[in-house]
């Protein structure tokens, strides 16, 4: 048992008072991680009674298959709470005679799809859900299959698809059509398909099919050692590979107890802000050429690629692959590498100053940018958005600064908040936090001292559990694993932020025209791997 | 207006001369591990610690066989680190995009003795880098593009499940560090207008009618190059119920980029060998 961070202790408290005998607590094995158990009838009034507080969100919700050990299926629900600084894990034992849970959607709209998910991948149905149907697990596939139970074999060879397409809702009235966009699109970006209802040129609805990348990622890792999953973390989502692996390095670390060597956690957080660096960049270019303005994005990209190599020059990849590594950093910065590090930033600083202030003067941009794709800040209250497209609309939320970790508690990160919400906003945003993650690397890269780089980690304890999380350039990245036999995972959840934010964007792009579609879009940038998994 | 003349000028030109000039991905770029067959001793450790299996060891009785699959290898590095009489070594190289999948593989045979050590008995396939070097192709491929291609190369990018890594290397073709189009090359919104698919991903159950339909509608003589370790073998998500484990389980291919992403450079240099194939194909067509 580990002493609580400050604020968890009331909250718990609270809970005790409320619900007695009702909810039961397994245990507190890190100072940010309440781990309590109840039962499924109850769910309804906890949640009810955690919203009541301030700053509290379920931010996560699946399943796990125990049958095997203990003869019952768990839902897990993680309950951030941002001002305590701490997560409440509550686990619900559901029977497999009786494969259902109780909805949490009509309550807490953010875990609509999370609830179909856990429909899709393991056969339990969450009762009283608004909208019930397949989200991860195509409309076409056959009955009966949850590829996340433990008795579904990762080989199983399934058959050609035959069965019934995805029925889209109709939208009607007089000269409304819909218009299917994906699941290949026109730019060099990953798959989705995308179903707008329109009348003329105005969007009147948008209906988005996603997990068509998926590829048994969650299934893959039980299959893994823990070696091979940190490569694995990796190519979740490719342009948040070091978000993605810190994440899962970090869940092992506290499942363990291992504290990881400040030289390390410094290294962890200025490459963790070189990542957000590249694609904040590529995403302000992006944004600018969307709405025709190719001259601010050729420097975005030329920006980019002098970031993209210094990773490489650091790391040895250029998405900072094959550095993080449970218990640190595989391989240490040598002096002429932090040389390379300073010039880059001061380059970099120069150059994303004069490249905002072409941005920002040009008029035409800003017409295009402004009340653009609104995402007001009550619908991405109740939707749970976070990361980039939730600071642009109000949500004062990050994990670097409410949850410290690697050495963000000694560099504390300047959040920026707007509530306008609208595609400048977002990519405001984005502006600010360029310059503020050079300070933090910076400061990182200076207040390296000599020391070891890398802790070994003891056996892993069959039982053992962690979170792990990471403030990624779009948002916070949840990991939570299990440890099973021999030291096996016998579970990780992945949490990309996009998980959340897709459903906000179909929101954003209501009322606007079709044209504004790309851009819209382009200002959330969400991950369809990170999502699909 | 001044202000952005102004600032290009002031930044002046920043395009790469790749392929006429060889380029380097970034400093220190980890690329392919290469193998000294003949002295290693023990293959065991570098097979047990790849992720993606790309190394593989089969014994036999008295007989070991070794294969390093570079189709598969995400170039990690750890089976340099696992090898301790130093027989594997992580290089530079960075282009090795080849034709035949079975290109990608070397492999040795070994005499195992009682007490489990490994003897080199021959290489039974030695995937060598590509005979032409990349100035050789950069000189061809002005003369290929004029005469096949009418100066143009058309590509459609198809991701088949990538994790979007090999997305972020793709785009950086169209950078001005490596403006693709100075070769002739572009990319495009449609298959229709299409010579060549640029395939990534390990081909996901979700993507195969998609993948499938998108080639089909690539008027011939048509390309398709399958980019980095999951396009060329599935990678580290190897063939599962959502995966077929690479492009060729589903389409012909005809260029291997492997890479875990691939740098541009690489990207590059695999475009340029599959528009060697593209004459070929034209020449059957006629």
């Amino acid at each position: 048992m580990s002493q609580l961070v400050d604020g968890l202790q009331p909250v718990l408290e609270g809970l005790g008072q409320a619900f007695g005998g009702k909810i039961k607590l397994l245990g507190t094995p890190r100072t940010r991680e309440v781990y309590l158990q109840t039962e499924d009838r109850y769910m309804n009034s906890i949640s009810r009674h955690l919203y009541q507080l301030r700053d509290v969100r379920l931010t996560n919700v699946f399943a796990l298959d125990g049958r095997e050990r203990e003869g019952v299926f768990y839902i897990q629900y993680v309950f951030a709470l941002d001002r305590a600084g701490g997560f409440l894990l509550i686990r619900t034992p559901i029977p497999p005679e009786q494969p259902e849970f109780t909805s949490l959607t009509p309550l807490i709209p953010a875990v609509n799809w999370q609830e179909r998910e856990i429909h899709d991948w393991f056969g339990l149905s969450p009762v009283g859900h608004p909208n019930p149907r397949r989200v991860a697990i195509h409309d076409d596939w056959p009955e009966g299959i949850y590829p996340l139970r433990k008795d579904f074999d990762l080989s199983t060879a399934l058959p050609a698809f035959h069965g019934p397409r995805h029925v889209f809702r109709p939208v009607e009235g007089e000269g409304v059509f819909q218009v299917p966009v994906g699941p290949i699109h026109a730019g060099i970006i990953e798959p989705g398909h995308f179903r707008f209802s329109v009348a003329g040129e105005p969007i009147l609805y948008l209906q988005i099919r996603l997990f068509y990348t998926h590829k048994a990622t969650e299934k893959l890792f039980e299959q893994k050692s823990v070696d091979q999953g940190v490569f694995l973390s990796e190519s979740i989502s490719g342009d948040s590979s070091f978000s993605h692996c810190t994440a899962f390095c970090q869940a092992l670390e506290n499942t363990v107890q291992v504290e990881v060597p400040r030289r390390a956690r410094l290294i962890r957080t200025l490459l963790l802000e070189l990542e957000r660096i590249y694609n904040h960049i590529a995403d302000v270019g992006a944004i600018a050429t969307d709405v025709g303005f190719g001259v601010a994005n050729a420097h975005a990209m030329r920006l980019k690629e002098s970031v993209v190599r210094l990773n490489g020059q650091l790391t040895g990849n250029r998405l900072l692959r094959g550095m993080s590594v449970p218990g640190g950093s595989r391989r240490d910065l040598n002096a002429q590498q932090l040389r390379a590090l300073e010039s880059l930033l001061d380059f970099v600083e120069k150059e994303f100053d004069d490249l905002s202030d072409l941005i920002l003067s040009s008029a035409s941009t800003l017409d295009r940018l402004e009340n653009t794709g609104i995402l007001p800040p009550m619908t991405a209250l109740d939707l749970g958005v976070v990361g980039v497209a939730g600071r642009a609309s109000g949500r004062d939320i990050d994990v670097r600064r409410d949850y410290p970790y690697a050495a963000y508690d000694e560099i504390a990160p300047r959040v920026v908040v707007y509530s306008q919400g609208d595609v400048f906003h977002r990519m405001k945003v984005r502006m600010d936090e360029v310059k503020d993650s050079i300070r933090i690397a910076r400061e990182a890269a200076a207040r390296l001292k000599d020391g070891s780089v890398r802790v070994s980690l003891p056996e892993l304890p069959v039982g053992g559990c962690g979170l792990g999380w990471v403030e990624g350039w779009r948002g916070e990245i949840l990991h939570w694993i299990e440890i099973g036999e021999g030291g096996t995972i016998s579970r990780c959840r992945i949490k990309d932020p996009s998980l959340n934010n897709w459903p906000a964007l179909p929101e954003a792009v209501q009322g606007n025209i079709i044209p504004d579609f790309p851009v819209i879009n382009k200002s959330f940038n969400l991950s369809y791997s990170g999502t699909d998994r | 207006m001044f202000k952005i003349l102004k600032k290009a000028i002031a930044t002046g030109i920043v395009t790469t001369a790749y392929p006429k000039v060889p380029s380097e991905p970034c400093a220190n770029f980890r690329g392919r591990p290469v193998i000294d067959f003949e002295r290693a001793l023990d293959s065991l450790p570098a097979a047990h610690v790849c992720p993606t299996g790309a190394i593989r060891v089969k014994d036999e009785k008295r007989t070991r066989r070794v294969a390093l699959d570079y189709g598969r290898c995400i170039f990690c590095g750890l089976c340099a680190e696992a090898s301790p009489e130093g027989a594997i070594r992580t290089s530079g190289d960075f282009e090795l995009a080849v034709r035949k999948r079975s290109e990608l593989v070397s492999s040795a045979l070994y005499r195992l003795d009682s007490a489990g050590n490994q003897q080199f008995l021959q290489m039974t396939y030695r995937s060598e880098r590509p005979v032409e070097s990349i100035d050789q192709i950069g000189e061809k491929l002005q003369e290929r593009i004029h005469r096949i291609l009418s100066r143009s190369l058309q590509i459609r990018e198809v991701d088949a499940g990538s994790c979007n890594g090999c997305e972020v290397e793709i785009t950086a073709l169209n950078s001005p560090i490596y403006d693709i189009e100075r070769l002739g090359i572009r990319f495009v919104a449609s298959p229709r207008h299409a010579n060549m698919l640029l395939v990534t991903g390990p081909v996901t159950k979700n993507m195969e009618v998609p993948l499938k339909k998108a080639f089909l509608a690539t008027p011939e003589p048509r390309l398709v190059v399958a980019v980095g370790a999951c396009g060329c073998s599935g990678g580290i998500f190897g063939r599962s119920y959502a995966s077929l484990g690479g492009v060729d389980q589903l389409l012909p291919v005809d260029v291997y980029i492997p890479g875990c992403p691939p740098p541009p450079q690489a990207l590059l240099h695999g475009i340029l060998q599959a528009m060697g194939r593209l004459g070929e194909k034209l020449g059957k067509h006629r």
